[in-house]
């Protein structure tokens, strides 16, 4: 028995507890930070487009969304004497575009995305996924200039074509024969841009089908259209939509594609095969270039006005996807 | 007593007498096809495609009926329907690519890399100019804005998938709604935020700002779509041995990440690499070689392409157009395929 025998140290036992460390917490508020900057860039877009055009829109009021006459007057100094803005001819011309490429758009990319999901596979499938995502990340400028140089000779064939046979349908009328840069054509280019884009979002839609439900469809001696439409297209329904909101929203937004191959004359147009139209993005291009500082805050206003139709039509197809996609019949 | 062994059977797969009657429905839609281009007023590509498919149709639907009654009739319908889809849908890609490879080439010359435009113009020889001071403003503007927007994406990506606080479906809306943003409006916003109130000159920081608002949502979604792979049981591993939170993100998830939160950055650049509209309102758009982002006019890919299309006329300026389109898909073909082969191998 030894007199020194060391004390024995009893250890005091770890706290425990469910709050983080000093470097977790840390951790979490870095990236919570980082994880806001959308909600802070959104919010600032909103801002300071409004800050900037504001005053327009008040001083238009609705004639700014309703009204088709984008004047500017100035005296011999510059200043501006008079000046009404309306972009109800760019806004009605959007709409036009965007509906042409929804229309001719959509059916094809979902038939598509059937072809992808449930008869191609093993190798052609996997090519085909990249060759139309590698589409998808081709830039608006391509398509714009194919759709001038190469694609607007045929479709102005087509647009003949149409007129010539539908001419007695409104729309399908022309005062006079153009048929060059019509909203039609743009609206086909703007088709051709969407469709990959809509592709890919169906195909995912189309992938999360019940397994289950479609081997019951099988088991109770459905062809592949019978099971398609008992079963994938009911449960999928919400994200094609949804998909076809998210084309929308591009093709609405889109600039460049649509400033080369569309004639943006300053006027209202309802007849699509008729070469004249208008994109609000393409009118913030156009007039941007001489805008008077007046003026440039009337196109802030036009760009805001976009920005708030563009988020509300994506509001629409995240609610779409996300909401109704999952849930099926 | 000898045993049998069954050969395996495919019942589900088409015989090769069934897949020659396919092959002899689409020769003989095609024929029929051809037929018609000859013998009625139907000419051209679009008759020819027209007549082929409902040609496709209607034989398709007539054997299949024939042979198995209406039920596999519509469905052989449905199938046509897709394949034509899918025809339609590469009709296009491939006229595009073949247009650029075929109009392009011969924009193409050793002293593209080496020349810029600052004493030529879009209408001379195209052996005067270059495009390298396109080259290095677009590698400096998208380099720029992939500096300030990886962090932020890969963050927004690690609160979705690593915090999970009580905002992720709210940010994941936002991010979504963000990546719908027209180009255009992203311009318009450095415009009005940063040109007019403060800096009053055109840049390429201001460039590279822009582009950093489209291309946040492209890297936030990747990241994490690549950062949900990562499987729970190697967080759990890490937190029991011992990681904080902090540690288990720093040490184990992103490093296992790492391939895929390449990629995102790929997809990222491939986004804005050939975006126009935001760089022809805030860039200024120069024609000689500027390394300084912070201070005057900055040229770029798209900006070149878009000046020799539109102030041009010349075939001069139409082949540099296309030449330097050529370059731009050049470019998206090279980290297309980058992305494909990271992301194709094993995440971790």
């Amino acid at each position: 028995m030894s007199l020194d025998a060391p004390a024995r140290v009893v250890p005091v036992p770890r706290e425990i507890t469910t709050k983080p460390r000093r470097s977790d917490q840390i951790f979490r508020t870095v990236v919570t930070i980082g994880g806001m900057a959308s909600l802070a860039i959104l919010g600032l877009i909103a801002l300071f487009l409004s800050i900037k055009g504001v005053h327009i829109l008040v001083d238009e009021k609705l004639d700014f969304i309703t009204g088709s006459t984008w004047e500017v007057t100035t005296d011999e100094t510059g200043n501006i004497v008079q000046s009404t803005f309306g972009i109800g001819a760019m806004l009605v011309g959007t709409m036009l575009c965007a509906f042409i490429a929804i229309l001719v758009g959509v059916p094809i990319s979902v038939l598509s995305a059937l072809y992808l999901t449930f008869y191609a596979n093993g190798r052609i499938k996997k090519f085909l996924i990249s060759v139309i995502d590698l589409m998808a990340a081709f830039p608006s400028l391509l398509f714009g200039f194919w759709g001038f140089f190469i694609f607007m000779s045929s479709a102005e064939y087509w647009a003949k074509l149409i007129n010539k046979y539908l001419g007695f349908i409104p729309i399908f009328d022309v005062p006079t024969p153009i048929f060059e840069r019509s909203p039609f054509i743009a609206g086909l280019v703007l088709a051709i841009m969407i469709i990959p884009i809509v592709t890919s979002i169906s195909r995912e839609i189309f992938d999360q089908t019940p397994l289950d439900r479609i081997q019951a469809a099988y088991a109770l001696g459905a062809t592949k259209l019978a099971m398609i439409r008992s079963v994938v297209i009911p449960f999928g329904r919400g994200g094609i939509i949804g998909g076809a909101m998210l084309g929308l929203g591009r093709a609405m937004g889109e600039t460049v594609a649509v400033y080369t191959v569309l004639n943006v004359v300053y006027q209202i147009n309802w007849q699509v095969l008729f070469g004249a139209g208008g994109n609000v993005a393409s009118l913030i291009l156009l007039k941007f270039g001489e805008a008077t500082p007046y003026e440039v805050d009337a196109l802030m206003a036009a760009g805001l006005i976009l920005f708030a139709l563009t988020l509300l039509v994506n509001a629409a197809a995240d609610f779409l996807i996300n909401r109704l996609g999952s849930k099926g019949r | 007593m000898s045993t049998v062994i069954p050969t395996p059977q495919k019942p589900w797969e088409s015989t090769l007498f069934e897949k020659l009657e396919n092959v002899m429905i689409i020769l003989a839609a095609f024929g029929l096809a051809g037929a018609s281009v000859r013998l009625t007023g139907l000419n051209g590509k679009l008759g020819f495609f027209i007549s082929l498919f409902i040609s496709l149709l209607v034989l398709n639907f007539g054997f299949h009926f024939m042979k198995r009654g209406s039920a596999a009739a519509k469905d052989s319908l449905l199938k046509v329907f897709t394949v034509m889809a899918i025809v339609l849908t590469l009709i296009p890609i491939v006229s595009i690519i073949a247009t650029v490879v075929s109009k392009g080439y011969k924009g193409l010359h050793w002293g593209l890399l080496t020349k810029d435009m600052a004493l030529a113009s879009v209408n001379d020889p195209i052996a005067a100019g270059g495009l390298l001071h396109a080259l290095l403003g677009t590698i400096i503007m998208v380099g720029g804005a992939l500096i300030i927007s990886f962090p932020i994406g890969v963050l927004t990506a690690l609160y979705l998938t690593e915090i999970r606080g009580s905002l992720t479906r709210p940010i994941r809306f936002l991010v979504q709604a963000m990546s719908g943003v027209p180009s255009i409006v992203a311009g318009l916003f450095i415009l009005s935020s940063l040109v007019y109130p403060v800096t009053n000159a055109l840049s390429g920081l201001m460039g590279s700002l822009a582009l950093t608002i489209l291309m946040i949502p492209t890297i936030a979604r990747t990241s994490e779509e690549m950062l949900l792979l990562i499987s729970n049981e190697l967080r759990e591993a890490g937190v029991a041995l011992g990681g904080t939170q902090w540690r288990t993100v720093a040490g184990v998830v992103l490093p296992a990440a790492r391939s895929g939160l390449v990629t995102a950055i790929i997809l990222g650049v491939a986004r804005i690499i050939g975006e126009t509209a935001p760089l022809l309102l805030v860039s200024g758009g120069g024609d000689s070689v500027n390394l300084n982002p912070a201070e005057g006019a900055m040229g770029s890919l798209p900006y070149y392409i878009w000046k020799a299309f539109l102030t041009g006329g010349t075939p001069e300026a139409f082949a540099r157009a296309w030449g330097g389109m050529l370059v731009l898909l050049a470019f998206i073909f090279i980290l297309f395929g980058l992305a494909r082969y990271l992301s194709g191998r094993k995440v971790a």
